[in-house]
């Protein structure tokens, strides 16, 4: 354990050890230990990035718009707005006698530009510091040009990723409520924090089709303004990616009285789970028979696959680390759904009844870590003698230099792994880079030794 | 023909639309991202960034999709009581918790937007850090500003470079043997095949070289048994400590000639020559760079290298159809770019439009010093977005016939229809942009055949044919 900073020891956990379990999380990350974990702004991006008809302005130096542009596979089935980069900006002259004049301008001229539904402001790191208004020139954009101008307090020192989400949600807040809610049937449902990576959204939206529940609005994948005002028109909230978006069902639940319940569509499982729970909650027989049938159908069409790549798989390890604590229970029973085993597992912003969770759903020996880093990964990698590791574009290149297959499981993807159809793709991409024949020759299988093997 | 052909008036016309104020789909990036990358290309050295987490997160996931390796960045990670109290406590726990766990011979300390703007007093931050009882393997620490509110990437790089040679610089700590034996070489932001290069000709010429910075190998290692924590490779610090005893210094970059660099610093101040020159990309610029080997060598360039050469006039001739006339749309860092344009014109192909997020001063100047025998002179612009690029290109029906220029380019080339030739960094939706050659003949001859076999890939696939032979 001797990557593991002092400060950090809490924050790993193994399961079986004597020590009676206690994990911290939800913490600033320590300095200087190379968190994953990016920002608040980062927080507020990503979860606002895939409504499609809105402007998304970042205030601030250019930096923060160049590292977000294009960023997540999201995708539109219309207007494609959110994939252009807009920033303010700032300069050196700008921070000296504030950014409000640029960002009115810059905001006018867009607006009148792109005609969007909605603007999104977000505020960076110095706009906090050089204590621009941007909630004053929002609103006198908001008037002028008669749509919702919406800041985003997202200034990135302001606390961790998780602060961003809340942002994010607050933003939306505004939103939500402030459309027509005629004609809404009462099986109607909000898909929230699902963000149609690949086109997820609308496998899931077709799931629910053919169930006969109405899709309100999707928040955010494949997000348009107008469905998110009349968001408190849906009967239900069904709620993935509950680390971004439970304060939002929260406080639709206060404002409105609906009703959110937690789901996830990753794994055979937990898909099918969800579409029960969601059919179970309309009491409505007929949907529930046809949610049957059509769970029936969809698990005969890829089961057969999936057994295929399940004896290809079975025994093998996998190491988990991502955003979000409850994609990880999901990854967790996936990966157990192809005879593997989970040997670590973590995420960057998981709270006490996450890792509880974890806990028990992990075998003994398993690694548990809070908010880790680049060298307490490979360690762990190292340790465990992984086959597999699951994250992001950042753990990519640490499974990669040590020799050992990697499934991008983040908001990069362009693969849907969601759904009856994504836990084939899942399967599949796990398949693909475990069984390829290139980790036969990486110094951790053969050393350096030029003897033939193959 | 006149015999001195004069460098013609570089066109300014007035940009197509009133002045955006808004940045719209950026060709840049920001300075610390370039102070990161120097720093990792000092042996056993990390970066560090004082500032904000997700500076350092979204710089490492930038850098790292490019590189496709490691590339740990630490951070002193703000809060907002750091911000309002100011950040030495959180800057004195970082950097006693990546000495712990990375044991590092160097910290390379960048500054962000929020601790420029807050003015953190990292002179003294790092003065009283440094008086603090330590250990003698602490490692050295060097600082340098890079507020992102100024400049670009290719700053946060250049300054990065400057500044870490003006703080370990050292005269007369070296042994007399080795006085004025080499050479230093700082070769601005390029690709780690590119310093491998570098160091290649520095070989073949017999000339031993302080190339700085060298992510050659830190950043294009290869795969491991055992996780390095700092990957191996690197300017040595006792090079870096030796810079001003060199025999001259070699610097890249035309625009950067006006500026403070590193070459210019120890010829000011340690009288070390400096011969700056542009990024040696295509034959004339290469040229240029072997000329100045010779001279600092006192030896030929290897015939290695002059049968590269004969090779790729060989291959200019045999190309040349394909080239005459072609237009071309060229997108970069400034002294990427300036070579890219020196390229390409010495082959046939028109320059139409040069442009660049950065904002030298000196890039139309450039520009036009390397493209002397244009029929049609190009268009310049600095200090550009892509969708201003976009705008200038339709109004003026500039009509390109490919574009070429970092990956960034590739969403305004579909729009266009035409092929995206990637260079430069970054390139993010392809593998391999740290193997990519540009420099010297050998990099021309790749350039030049990828140039050519694009455009007649086009030809194939656009005519009912498809012709067997081109």
């Amino acid at each position: 354990m001797g990557d593991i900073l002092r400060e950090r020891e809490r924050q790993v956990y193994r399961k079986g050890a004597e020590q009676p379990f206690q994990l911290d999380c939800e913490k600033q990350s320590v300095a200087g230990s190379v968190s994953q974990r990016a920002c608040v702004f980062c927080g507020s991006r990503v979860v606002l990035y895939p409504i499609a008809d809105a402007l998304h302005i970042v205030h601030g130096p250019i930096g923060c718009a160049s590292y977000t542009w294009d960023i997540r596979g999201a995708l539109s089935s219309g207007p494609e707005l959110h994939r252009l980069s807009f920033s303010t900006d700032l300069q050196e002259m700008d921070v000296v006698q504030g950014g409000e004049k640029k960002l009115y301008a810059g905001l006018c001229e867009l607006i009148d530009a792109h005609q969007p539904k909605a603007a999104f402001v977000y505020a960076t790191c110095i706009v906090g510091v050089i204590g621009d208004d941007v909630e004053a020139v929002c609103k006198r954009v908001s008037m002028e040009k008669g749509i919702p101008v919406l800041p985003v307090h997202s200034e990135g020192f302001k606390g961790t990723k998780k602060d961003g989400y809340r942002a994010a949600c607050d933003a939306l807040l505004k939103l939500a409520g402030t459309g027509p809610t005629e004609g809404i049937t009462p099986h109607s449902i909000n898909i929230l924090g699902d963000f149609n990576l690949a086109g997820e959204t609308w496998m899931i939206r077709d799931y629910y089709k053919r169930m006969g529940v109405e899709v309100v609005s999707c928040i955010t994948g494949d997000g348009r303004v107008d469905e998110i005002r009349c968001a408190h028109g849906a009967a239900l909230n069904v709620v993935q990616c509950s680390g971004s978006m439970t304060h939002l069902a929260k406080t639709l639940k206060e404002k409105y009285g609906t009703p959110f319940i937690r789901v996830s569509y990753f794994g055979v499982e937990d898909m099918s789970k969800s579409l029960y729970d969601v059919a179970r909650h309309f009491k409505d027989k007929e949907m529930m028979k046809r949610t049957q049938a059509m769970v029936r159908e969809e698990l005969e069409r890829i089961m057969p696959q999936l057994a295929d790549y399940k004896r290809a798989l079975e025994g093998k390890r996998a190491a988990i680390y991502v955003g979000g604590a409850f994609k990880a229970f999901s990854l967790v029973a996936a990966l157990r759904h192809l005879g593997m085993t989970t040997v670590m597992v973590g995420s960057q912003t998981g709270n006490k009844d996450d890792y509880e969770q974890l806990r028990e759903l992990c075998d003994e020996g398993t690694i548990i870590a809070d908010d880790s880093n680049p060298l307490e990964l490979s360690s762990f990698l190292e340790e465990k003698d992984v086959d597999v590791f699951i994250g992001g574009v950042k753990e990519r290149p640490i499974a990669y230099k040590l020799g050992i297959g990697f499934c991008d499981h983040n908001h990069e993807r362009k693969e849907a792994l969601a759904g009856f159809e994504g836990m084939l793709n899942f399967a599949k991409e796990v398949y693909s880079s475990v069984l390829s024949p290139v980790w036969r020759l990486t110094p951790r299988k053969r050393g350096n030794s030029l003897e033939v093997v193959r | 023909m006149s015999s001195q052909p004069r460098a013609p008036k570089s066109r300014s016309p007035k940009a197509p639309r009133p002045n955006w104020v808004s940045t719209r789909n950026p060709c840049k990036a920001c300075a610390p991202l370039g102070a990161a990358l120097v720093m990792r290309g000092i042996e056993g050295a990390l970066p560090f960034l004082h500032g904000s987490q997700g500076c350092a997160t979204y710089m490492r996931r930038y850098l790292i999709s490019h590189f496709r390796e490691p590339m740990d960045i630490a951070t002193s990670g703000f809060s907002e009581a750091t911000t309002i109290f100011g950040g030495e406590a959180n800057l004195r726990q970082g950097l006693d918790n990546v000495t712990s766990q990375y044991h590092p011979s160097l910290i390379g300390i960048a500054t962000t937007c929020l601790t420029e703007t807050i003015g953190e007093d990292m002179h003294g931050m790092l003065h009283e850090y440094r008086a603090l009882p330590g250990e003698e393997s602490d490692p050295l620490l060097v600082h340098v500003s890079t507020p992102s509110y100024s400049g670009t990437h290719i700053d946060g790089f250049n300054d990065s470079v400057r500044a870490v040679v003006e703080q370990l610089a050292q005269a007369g700590e070296t042994p007399s043997a080795y006085l004025n034996t080499f050479v230093n070489v700082f070769p601005g932001m390029v690709s780690s095949e590119d310093l491998r290069w570098v160091k290649e000709v520095c070989a073949d010429f017999g000339l031993p070289a302080t190339l700085f910075p060298d992510y050659s190998e830190t950043l294009d290692g290869p795969s491991m048994e055992i996780y390095k924590k700092i990957p191996e490779g690197g300017t040595p610090l006792a090079a870096l400590r030796a810079t001003p005893s060199a025999k001259a210094s070699i610097e890249f970059g035309r625009t950067i000639r006006h500026k403070r660099t590193a070459a210019s610093f120890l010829q000011e101040r340690f009288e070390v020559p400096a011969k700056r020159i542009g990024m040696p990309i295509g034959i004339n610029e290469s040229d240029i760079f072997f000329a100045a080997m010779e001279k600092i060598s006192g030896r030929k360039t290897p015939e290695k290298y002059t049968r590269e050469r004969g090779r790729l006039v060989d291959a200019y001739v045999d190309g040349h159809k394909y080239l005459f006339g072609k237009r071309a749309l060229v997108i970069g860092d400034e002294d990427m770019a300036v070579g890219l344009a020196s390229f390409l014109a010495e082959t046939g192909v028109l320059p139409v439009l040069c442009a660049s997020g950065g904002k030298s001063g000196a890039f139309a100047r450039s520009i036009a010093e390397v493209t002397t025998h244009l029929r049609e002179p190009a268009i310049v612009r600095e200090g550009v977005d892509f969708m201003t690029i976009a705008e200038e290109l339709a109004l003026k029906e500039l009509k390109p016939d490919f574009v070429i220029g970092s990956s960034k380019a590739a969403k305004l080339a579909r729009e266009l229809g035409v092929p995206l030739i990637r260079v430069g960094f970054p390139i993010h939706d392809r593998i391999g942009g740290q193997r990519i050659l540009h420099l010297g003949y050998r990099g021309a001859q790749q350039l030049f055949d990828l140039v050519v076999n694009t455009l007649l890939e086009v030809k194939q696939d656009s005519n009912l044919i498809g012709y067997s032979y081109l």
